[in-house]
C-alpha cells in the first residue's frame, strides 16, 4: 500500500536527478568505507569520501544550486590586535562529530553538504511557532565581523574572525513569552548528508542550550560566516552559535531549531559525560576537567615549540559576562 | 589506516612463520637490518613532516599521537612473536623480540619527550598536576616508568646476571601493555573504535598464551 501525503516541497528545491544519482554514488562509497571500518580494519570512510569529493566542483556546477552569498558586513572593535588563526587551520581542524570524530574529517566529509535551502524553526515558550529561512536570517540584523578567541575543552584555542549578528536580535524576533528561561539549540542530524550521525557516538541530534540572559548577552552571536565568507560547511554552515566565554562545544552548528523552555535543557554532552561536561561550560582555569588541563592551552598555529599559554577566566571576557554569574558556585555549576 | 598497518604486519609475520624455512644466521642478520630500518620509518616521517610544516593544525598533538601510536604498535608487535611460536611452533622470530621491544621503548621516549617538552615546555608543576589529576596521563606515566627497568636490563650481560629473576621482571611487559591500551582508551572522548581494536588485539595475544601454553606442556609429557 502506498500512503500518499501532500508534498510541501516547492519545485525549485527539488534536486536534479543526475545530481541525486551522483550523491548516492558518493554515499555508497562512503558506506563501503564504513563497512570496512566496522570490519575491524578501520579504513576510514573519508578515503572513499575523499575520492567522491574530488568531483565536488564539477558536481556543484552541474547542480547549479545558488550558493549562499554573504551580505555586506561592518567591522567591529572586538578582538582588535589579536593574531588570527589562519583560515586553513580554522577550516581543517574541527570538532564536528556529525561529520566524523577525527579533526580532519569534517572538512572532508562535509564537502557535499547543502546548507541551502535552510529554514530554522522557532518553538516552545514563544508567542507563536514560526520558521525563518537563512536568507531572511541574513536580513534580520546588520551583520558584523567579530574577532573572538575560541577555547576548546580539549585544551586548544583559536582566534576566529566570525561574521554574524547578536543572538539577542534573533531572540527578539522570536518573541519568547515570560515562561522562557532557557534557549535550546538543535542541530541538523541528517543521516544521508552527515556520516557521523549513523554512528551511535552521541545522542543525535546535537543539543546545546543557554540561560536566556546568557543568550541575550551582547557577546553571544549567531555566526553565518568567517573570514568574510559564508560559513564553511565544516564550521557549522549555514548558521552556528558562538559564545566565546564558554568552551567550544557550546557552539551548536547547523542549527535547525531554536526552542525556548522553562526548564534547563539537557544538552548532548551533559548526557554523554555528566561528570565531564556541565550546562554552563564556562571557560574556567580553576575548575579541573577529568581529562584535560584547563589552566593552560595550546594556541593553534603557534608552532611546534610555542608551548602553552595561560587560560583566562571566562576566556578573557569577564568584563562582559562575569556579572551574570555573580554569587554562583562555578565549581558546582561547571 | 594505522590499525591496517598493524593487521598487515601481523598477518605477514604469521605467514612468514608458516611458509618460510628457518633462516640461517646470515639471513637473520640481514632481516635484522631490514626490520631495524623499517622501525625507523615513523621517526623519519615525523622529521620530514616537521621540516615541511605539515604536522596538521595542531603539530604538538600530532607528534604525541603519532609517537604514542608507534609505541603501542611496537609493543603489540613484540607481544605477537610468542603467540606465533605457540600457534606455529616456529621460534626464529623470537630473535627479533629484543629489537622490537627496544623500539617500543624508543618511541615511548619520544612520546614522553614530546609531552614534557613540546606540550608542557618542562614546566614541572604543571606536568605533575597533569599527571596526578588525569587518570589517562597517570596510567601512561606508570607504563613508561615500568618499561624503564626492562630497557635497562635488555643486554645479554643482564640476562646472565639476573637469570630467573630476569624472566620474572620481564613479565612486567604484560602490565605495561594493559596500561598502555588503557592510556589510549581513557584519552579518547567518545569514539572508542581505535583503542577498542588495540584492546582486542592485546586480549587475543594474551589469550593465545593462556590457551596454548598448558596444552603444549600436556603434549610434551
Amino acid at each position: 500500500m502506498i500512503i500518499q501525503t501532500k508534498s510541501d516541497i516547492i519545485p525549485s528545491e527539488i534536486t536534479p536527478q543526475e545530481v541525486f544519482d551522483d550523491r548516492r554514488k558518493f554515499l555508497q562509497q562512503a558506506g563501503f568505507g564504513l563497512l570496512a571500518g566496522s570490519a575491524g580494519l578501520l579504513v576510514k570512510p573519508l578515503e572513499a569520501a575523499a575520492n567522491a569529493a574530488g568531483d565536488l566542483a564539477q558536481l556543484k556546477s552541474r547542480a547549479n544550486s545558488p550558493i549562499l552569498k554573504l551580505p555586506a558586513y561592518s567591522k567591529t572593535q572586538y578582538g582588535a590586535g589579536e593574531k588570527l588563526t589562519s583560515f586553513e587551520d580554522v577550516t581543517s581542524y574541527n570538532n564536528y562529530y556529525e561529520f566524523g570524530t577525527a579533526k580532519d574529517e569534517p572538512a572532508i566529509n562535509s564537502k557535499l553538504f547543502k546548507p541551502q535551502p535552510w529554514t530554522v524553526s522557532i518553538e516552545g515558550e514563544v508567542k507563536k511557532n514560526k520558521t525563518i529561512s537563512i536568507e531572511d536570517i541574513y536580513k534580520l540584523a546588520p551583520l558584523e565581523e567579530r574577532i573572538y578567541r575560541m577555547r576548546c575543552v580539549e585544551g586548544w584555542s583559536m582566534v576566529i574572525p566570525w561574521v554574524g549578528f547578536p543572538l539577542a536580535q534573533l531572540i527578539k524576533w522570536a518573541e519568547p513569552n515570560t515562561n522562557a528561561k532557557y534557549v535550546e539549540f538543535i542541530s541538523l542530524a541528517d543521516r544521508q548528508q552527515m556520516p557521523g550521525v549513523n554512528m551511535p557516538i552521541l545522542d543525535w541530534p546535537y543539543v546545546e542550550g543557554l540561560r536566556i540572559d546568557e543568550a541575550m548577552n551582547p557577546l553571544a552571536i549567531m555566526a553565518v560566516g568567517l573570514y568574510g565568507q559564508p560559513l564553511p560547511n565544516q564550521n557549522g554552515a549555514p548558521m552556528r552559535l558562538v559564545v566565546p566565554w564558554k568552551y567550544g562545544f557550546k557552539g551548536a552548528k547547523a542549527i535547525v531549531k531554536i526552542r525556548f523552555t522553562e526548564k534547563m535543557p539537557l544538552t548532548t554532552w551533559m548526557k554523554a559525560g555528566p561528570n565531564e561536561y556541565g550546562f554552563y561550560a564556562n571557560v574556567n582555569p580553576q575548575v579541573e576537567h577529568p581529562r584535560w588541563t584547563q589552566s593552560s592551552e595550546k594556541r593553534i598555529g603557534a608552532g611546534l615549540f610555542a608551548g602553552r599559554i595561560k587560560t583566562q577566566m571566562f576566556n578573557g571576557y569577564t568584563e562582559q559576562v562575569g556579572q551574570m554569574y555573580a554569587g554562583m558556585d562555578l565549581r558546582k555549576n561547571f | 589506516m594505522q590499525a591496517w598497518i598493524y593487521a598487515k604486519t601481523f598477518r605477514l609475520a604469521l605467514m612468514l612463520a608458516f611458509i618460510s624455512k628457518v633462516p640461517d644466521r646470515k639471513q637473520v642478520t640481514r632481516l635484522k637490518v631490514a626490520v631495524f630500518s623499517l622501525c625507523l620509518i615513523p621517526l623519519v616521517r615525523l622529521v620530514w613532516l616537521a621540516l615541511h610544516d605539515d604536522l596538521s593544525a595542531n603539530p604538538v598533538e600530532f607528534v604525541e599521537r603519532s609517537t604514542g601510536y608507534w609505541t603501542l604498535f611496537m609493543l603489540l608487535t613484540t607481544l605477537s612473536l610468542s603467540p606465533v611460536r605457540l600457534l606455529t611452533g616456529r621460534t626464529w622470530q623470537l630473535q627479533f623480540r629484543r629489537m622490537l621491544g627496544l623500539f617500543m621503548f624508543f618511541y615511548a621516549c619520544l612520546h614522553v619527550t614530546a609531552y614534557l617538552w613540546l606540550d608542557y615546555s618542562f614546566i614541572w608543576p604543571d606536568i605533575i598536576k597533569d599527571i596526578v589529576k588525569h587518570p589517562y596521563v597517570l596510567v601512561g606515566a606508570a607504563a613508561f616508568m615500568l618499561s624503564l627497568p626492562l630497557a635497562v636490563t635488555s643486554s645479554n650481560l643482564m640476562i646472565k646476571l639476573l637469570r630467573e629473576r630476569w624472566k620474572k621482571l620481564h613479565r612486567l611487559v604484560y602490565l605495561i601493555a594493559v596500561l598502555g591500551v588503557l592510556h589510549f582508551w581513557w584519552l579518547v572522548k567518545k569514539d572508542i573504535r581505535e583503542p577498542l581494536l588495540y584492546a582486542l588485539i592485546l586480549a587475543f595475544l594474551l589469550l593465545v598464551r593462556v590457551y596454548c601454553k598448558p596444552k603444549a606442556k600436556a603434549a610434551s609429557k
